[in-house]
């Protein structure tokens, strides 16, 4: 186990050096992605302006709030990609890292995890411009702010988990994108990143009950912007911990399937 | 005495999807595809004993890098069987991987935007070593390669030269007993080239290790290597001490003449290779060595005289060449 955090805590240290190096290009990254967010809030603002200053149950100040907290998730649900997978495979860096008496995703996941030291540095001063200009309403106890820390952190190995999946079917068919695209139309749809949750029709918001999309991104959200009791916030951490466990037991099956396909031809 | 590496009747097989050129063959291929079987590797055998430095040649394609990785764990074999250090390296355990390192010469690991100290840092939490060893290797690795002014620099701003010192520095901290190196010296300078060779030499002679390694430069195997085994489209064609494989596919010796007129015709002594100002140098044949120099001597006034083996590029070269020519 001290093995595995000394691992962890180095990769992060290393992750942390190189994107300080980069942190203009992560800047203007960060400012291209919450474009998306802010189109969705000042439409959805609109609408409830338009609805007498509701529409689904949020305010003008709670849709602020649900994509504004958007911004921070989405940014904690950045994560290797399959594209990553294809690149890594094509380049023999695979190889490099299958040559390590430790696991790649391991790899995987303490590098990204210490770009998220960067990236939340990165962007406060950004929120702190968007709750000026939007206002958004919060009510944020100690426990909902606990199990968001826990949520947000628990999304990013969900999604680290899935990503992981599709990535490996690269050891099979060297070209994922168009998997990936419908992967990536499901997530949009299924996890609260377009809309909340509660704004989709009811046969969706039941059928993403038994999909992992939504404890991406919809529930962390929830923790800080909705009005969760103490047991539905618990029983979510509950529900994600589910999902990472069920999905490190198919990542490992798979992985040893995929490790025998490995035709190392990038080098 | 147990050999480090061992393997017997390895075979390396890849199915390949298989069409003619041509817009009718790809629509064709979509309902029917078509597989070729590609023998990379077929049927070889050998064992490399502890502390042996043993060259790996063959020509592109032969099946080198392809028996380096089966040997290192990253593909499993079709058939045969592999042990390295008492392990399955297809089953790649910690324990194994802790004990080899592959070196690719145009693959890295290092961090590109970082100085290679920071790099060696991951590698010392990798591979979990002690930080009083991990401190001594890197500065011992660091000194014998000349590195202590590089080492605090972005990878990025290294020559490819310095850049693969880095990389070995890197792959060797955790002092792998079995090293496969695969072309460590491609694409270097002949200083570069000398420098890792030295390198090399001393690691295998310090710690003991096996190496493995695979050249196109033959001056990196007569450095390191006093065996060698050579591959060819996946079957071993020889496996013995270097000086034999001279003896074995070469007869013929190179005769170097100085003569004061060099526009004699010396093609009745054996084949002219070049001619260069007075000096002039003959192929012939083993057997005929001490008479042809008698006679050169007798014959004519010679300022002087060498006789040299064929260099081995040459009769690597002819082994490949004679193979493809009896298929």
């Amino acid at each position: 186990m001290r093995r595995y955090i000394d691992f962890y805590l180095a990769s992060m240290k290393i992750s942390i050096l190189e994107q300080i190096q980069y942190s203009m290009a992560n800047y203007f990254y960060m400012i291209g992605m919450i474009t998306e967010p802010v189109i969705y809030l000042v439409v959805w603002t609109t609408i409830a302006n338009q609805q007498g200053g509701t529409a689904g149950g949020y305010t003008a100040g709670g849709f602020a709030a649900y994509y504004i907290i958007w911004t921070l998730v989405r940014n904690m649900n950045i994560v290797f990609t399959p594209y990553g997978w294809e690149w890594r495979i094509r380049e023999g860096r695979l190889s490099m890292e299958l040559m390590r008496p430790i696991h790649p995703i391991h790899g995987d996941v303490a590098f990204f995890a210490g770009w998220k030291f960067v990236v939340i540095l990165l962007w406060l001063p950004l929120a702190a411009i968007l709750t000026w200009i939007f206002k958004p309403t919060f009510h944020i106890t100690w426990m909902e702010a606990l199990v968001f820390f826990l949520a947000i952190w628990g999304a990013y190995l969900i999604r680290t988990i899935l990503l992981s999946l599709l990535g490996m079917i690269t050891f099979w068919t060297t070209r994922v994108s168009a998997i990936f695209e419908l992967y990536f139309g499901l997530e949009l749809i299924l996890s609260g990143r377009l809309v909340p949750m509660t704004l989709m029709p009811l046969w969706v918001q039941n059928l993403s009950n038994y999909l992992p999309f939504k404890w991406t991104f919809f529930f962390p959200i929830e923790t800080l912007v909705g009005t969760m009791t103490t047991s539905q916030l618990w029983s979510g951490v509950g529900m994600q911990l589910l999902w990472i466990v069920s999905g490190i037991i198919i990542l490992n099956i798979i992985w040893n399937f995929a490790v025998r396909q490995y035709s190392a031809v990038g080098g | 005495m147990t050999s480090t590496i061992s393997v017997s009747n390895l075979s390396k097989h890849y199915k390949v999807p298989e069409r003619e050129g041509g817009l009718k063959a790809a629509v064709a291929s979509l309902i029917n595809r078509k597989y070729r079987t590609v023998k990379a590797v077929d049927d070889i055998s050998f064992n490399i004993e502890p502390g042996e430095v043993v060259g790996f040649l063959g020509p592109n394609g032969a099946g080198k890098t392809t028996t380096l990785k089966v040997l290192s764990g990253l593909l499993h074999p079709t058939s045969g069987a592999v042990n390295v250090l008492g392990f399955d390296p297809a089953k790649r355990p910690h324990a194994y991987l802790r004990q080899v390192a592959l070196v690719m010469g145009n693959r890295n690991q290092l961090s590109w935007d970082l100085p290679a100290i920071d790099s060696f840092e991951l590698q010392r939490a990798i591979y979990n070593i002690p930080t009083s060893e991990f401190k001594q290797t890197r500065d011992d690795f660091i000194d014998l390669l000349e590195l202590k002014d590089l080492v605090n620099k972005p990878i990025r701003n290294l020559s490819l030269g310095e850049r693969m010192k880095m990389e070995i520095v890197g792959a060797l901290l955790h002092r792998p007993k079995v090293l496969f190196l695969d072309e460590p010296t491609i694409g270097l300078d002949v200083t570069m080239q000398r420098r890792i060779r030295v390198f090399v030499k001393e690691y295998n002679q310090r710690w003991g290790a096996t190496v493995l390694l695979t050249s196109h430069y033959m001056a990196d195997v007569e450095a390191l290597c006093k065996r060698v085994i050579v591959i060819h489209h996946g079957h071993t064609l020889f496996d013995g001490e270097l000086s034999n494989l001279v003896t074995q596919f070469s007869s013929y010796k190179t005769l170097g003449i100085t003569l004061p007129d060099p526009d004699i015709d010396l093609s009745r002594y054996g084949e002219v290779l070049t001619k260069d100002g007075a000096r002039v140098t003959l192929r012939v044949s083993k057997a005929t060595t001490s008479q042809v120099t008698a006679s050169l001597l007798s014959d004519l006034q010679v300022d002087d005289l060498t006789v040299e083996d064929t260099p081995i590029d040459d009769v690597i070269d002819s082994v490949f060449t004679s193979t493809e020519e009896s298929k």
